[in-house]
């Protein structure tokens, strides 16, 4: 080939090159993070630390988009999720974001986890304008579209969950003496507002007891002790697991049988009923929003089949019993769905936009009946709850899905 | 209680002595490093810069620390604790007082001083390992008592305190990161050159004398109850200083930012840059902040356990931290000059 005709061959196949560009940005709009091969996406848990069993999320999470990009991405483009320790503690946090978004340049930050370390980046981005998705908290000021147009949650509140409780009081035992005990943090001081605001005016006649115990204690069988000498006859179990299991298994033993109300956080049959011990957890009241994995009654459903093929082949060594794991499989969904939803337009105004028009979504892994829904005014995705009843050795179902909706 | 066992608890805290000329850099040093320091942040992106001021930041709280256990042989594992009052104080100042950032610090670095020297009048009964785990339970119940209801109102409970970040005054063209970098520097420098000065002076020697052999110092009539509870005063002051600018760099105070962890964080900076040499502080605090992250960067899963082996390195090759490699250096410097 002649210099000549190499060099015709070179100005075609420039023009070929150019005009395929500007076309292609005719369509194609990107923010930082964004390309037509990769969309960058930030991540930040607590893969050390005091809350460091709940790094399995972040885990979990790499594994789903590992098998998403198997699969050949969302629209074409790698998912590059990169996901940093920050220990739980929010001075990290921040140092963490600001890593993720002026260093490695994401596109957005994904269920960032904890109240506390979402909180202390939450000014940071919104100022930048870069989305703060799905955080994974389940505290109510996440929904303020108004005031942080760039942060959204995931989960039902904690507020929602025992003002559904309250409502359940009123109508079926108006006449209750309350015992509460909640842990003593955002998490636990969160519900027990709800508890508060739900049962309205008689709430300060309803709850004889309240007590608090620290992450730190090792055991909370003096606080149950304390309760039961209040004549209690309802029992609200603000616990994380470890302590849930601790209070089930006291409350038998002291022959105490109130009626127990156990937030939605230890409601894990693998890692709080079993471990307490089926007998002692019979008629306990909780409610869900998604399958427990440990449940023998969605052993041959289909979204727990899609689940465990999923973990055998990308995630073997997981916790079958820990619901995290199921947790970060449907939010992991709910990111896919989003990107899915924002087309070739990937800029960080179109993230939001369309992660608050999300209709009717129902990822596998959530309950009958229960959907995830957002709208430009809510930015609570998944509100609703079922309320359940343990029986023999599985939860049972009762009455309809209840929405609890509270703003931030 | 027998003679052997009394002796254990008067025994004096086992901290080298250092002598005062070896606690500092060299002129042409000290110019080079602070050249580098003004320097770097013109070149580098805001998220090193905020880094950079972060560095600072626990510089400043390792090099109190510093003071308290290089100078007067003195213990803490609570230094967290003052550190997150000082954060605490600044915040409330700004947010709720509407006070300007920069006057906060002064006050937070004065209620830490008072809350330091209360704290030393019982820590004086207390020695060694007895003194640690003291100023350990006041770090262990700081995240409770930020926790109560009592003071919610002001301290926003579990839910911390959002903080407002300053921007350049005077219409400065710089960012707010670059702006507030420059003011942590010139509050280190002015810290740092006065902490010198501090050892160097009358108070100095005395916390020095104190250090080597309590009883030897009361004999030459040093106030031994005094001096001890001023050093404890200062270094939470300081702390209190380096607090109350993180606060303002981070943007945010709650009480998980202030455990324990943070206490043995500043300790293990201390020990790392080098018991008693002060400009070891800085390489102490880069360590607690970036050898975490490398470790991350090694493994996700066992960070801790990298960090671990990292740290354990560091201990067994240079046992005297940073000061042993600049002592090193320097000799080799000196070869190559004879050469």
């Amino acid at each position: 080939m002649s210099t000549r005709r190499q060099l015709a061959v070179l100005a075609a196949a420039l023009a070929i090159v150019a005009t395929s560009g500007s076309a292609a940005l005719a369509q194609k709009k990107y923010d930082t993070g964004a390309t037509d091969t990769e969309i960058k996406v930030g991540n930040i848990m607590p893969y050390s630390g005091p809350a460091s069993a709940y790094g399995v999320i972040g885990r979990t999470e790499a594994a789903y988009f590992k098998m998403i990009n198997d699969q050949g991405g969302i629209n074409g483009r790698k998912i590059n999720f990169i996901s940093y320790d920050d220990n739980y503690s929010p001075p990290k946090t921040v140092e963490q974001a600001r890593k993720l978004v002026e260093s490695d340049e994401v596109l957005l930050v994904f269920n960032s986890l904890g109240t506390p370390p979402n909180t202390a980046i939450q000014k940071y981005m919104n100022q930048k304008k870069v989305p703060q998705l799905f955080v994974a908290t389940g505290a109510t000021k996440w929904n303020d579209p108004q005031n942080f147009p760039w942060t959204m949650g995931w989960q039902p509140n904690y507020q929602s969950e025992t003002i559904i409780y309250a409502r359940y009081i009123l109508k079926n035992h108006p006449n209750a003496k309350i015992a509460v005990l909640y842990q003593n943090d955002d998490y636990g001081k969160d519900y027990l507002k709800g508890l508060k605001d739900g049962l309205g005016a008689k709430a300060a006649s309803m709850i004889v007891a309240e007590d608090s115990y620290e992450v730190s204690e090792p055991t909370i069988d003096s606080h149950i002790v304390r309760l039961k000498a209040t004549g209690a006859d309802v029992f609200i179990n603000i616990t994380t697991p470890k302590f849930a299991a601790q209070a089930i298994k006291k409350n038998a033993e002291l022959g105490w049988k109130p009626l127990h109300f156990l937030n939605n956080v230890s409601g894990s049959i693998g890692s709080v009923i079993k471990p307490a011990g089926f007998e002692n957890a019979q008629d306990i009241i909780s409610s869900q929003y998604f399958k427990d994995p440990t449940d023998a009654q969605w052993k041959t459903d289909k979204a727990m089949i899609a689940w465990n093929e999923f973990l055998d082949k990308y995630y073997p060594e997981a916790n079958r019993a820990d619901a995290s794991v199921m947790y970060a499989y449907i939010v992991s969904q709910g990111l896919v769905h989003v990107l899915k939803a924002c087309g070739d337009n990937l800029t960080r105004e179109n993230i939001m936009k369309q992660a608050a028009s999300i209709r009717d979504y129902e990822p596998l892994g959530l309950l009958p009946g229960v959907k995830v829904n957002t709208s430009p005014t809510d930015f609570a995705p998944l509100s609703q709850l079922q309320l359940i009843r343990f029986k023999g050795e599985t939860w049972e179902r009762f009455g309809e899905v209840l929405s609890g909706d509270v703003g931030g | 209680m027998s003679a052997a066992a009394e002796e254990v608890v008067t025994e004096a805290p086992a901290v080298e002595a250092v002598p005062k000329r070896a606690m500092t850099l060299g002129y042409g040093t000290s110019l080079v490093v602070l050249a580098a320091l003004v320097i770097i942040p013109l070149l580098v992106k805001n998220f090193i810069i905020f880094q950079m001021t972060m560095l600072l930041i626990y510089g400043l709280a390792v090099l109190a620390l510093n003071i308290l256990t290089g100078g007067s042989g003195q213990f803490s594992l609570g230094q967290s604790a003052f550190y997150a009052v000082g954060a605490y104080t600044s915040a409330i100042l700004m947010e709720h007082v509407g006070m300007n950032y920069a006057l906060t610090l002064p006050i937070a670095g004065v209620i830490c001083f008072g809350f330091g020297f209360l704290f030393g009048q019982p820590a004086l009964r207390l020695s060694g390992v007895y003194l640690a785990l003291a100023t350990f339970a006041l770090a262990t119940a700081m995240p409770q008592l930020l926790k109560l209801g009592y003071f919610e109102h002001w301290t926003g409970g579990v839910q911390g305190l959002v903080v407002t970040k300053p921007d350049a005054p005077f219409g400065l063209p710089m960012s707010q990161d670059m702006w507030l970098y420059y003011f942590t520097l010139a509050i280190t420098i002015a810290i740092y050159v006065a902490s010198v000065n501090l050892l160097r002076s009358r108070s100095g020697r005395a916390f020095m004398a104190i250090r080597d052999n309590e009883i030897a110092a009361s004999a030459m009539g040093v106030d031994v109850a005094l001096y001890k509870t001023l050093a404890f005063g200062v270094s939470a002051g300081i702390t209190g200083v380096a607090g109350g600018l993180g606060a303002i760099a981070v943007q945010f105070v709650a009480p998980d930012g202030y455990t324990i962890q943070l206490a043995i964080s500043l300790f293990l900076g201390m020990v790392v840059g080098g018991v008693g040499w002060l400009p070891g502080s800085i390489v102490g605090s880069a360590f607690i902040i970036f050898v975490p992250n490398i470790a991350e960067g090694i493994s996700k899963g066992l960070s801790g356990a990298v960090f671990g082996v990292l740290l354990f390195l560091v201990i067994f090759l240079v046992p005297h931290g940073a000061r042993q490699v600049a002592i090193v250096a320097q000799q080799l410097a000196a070869k190559l000059k004879k050469n």
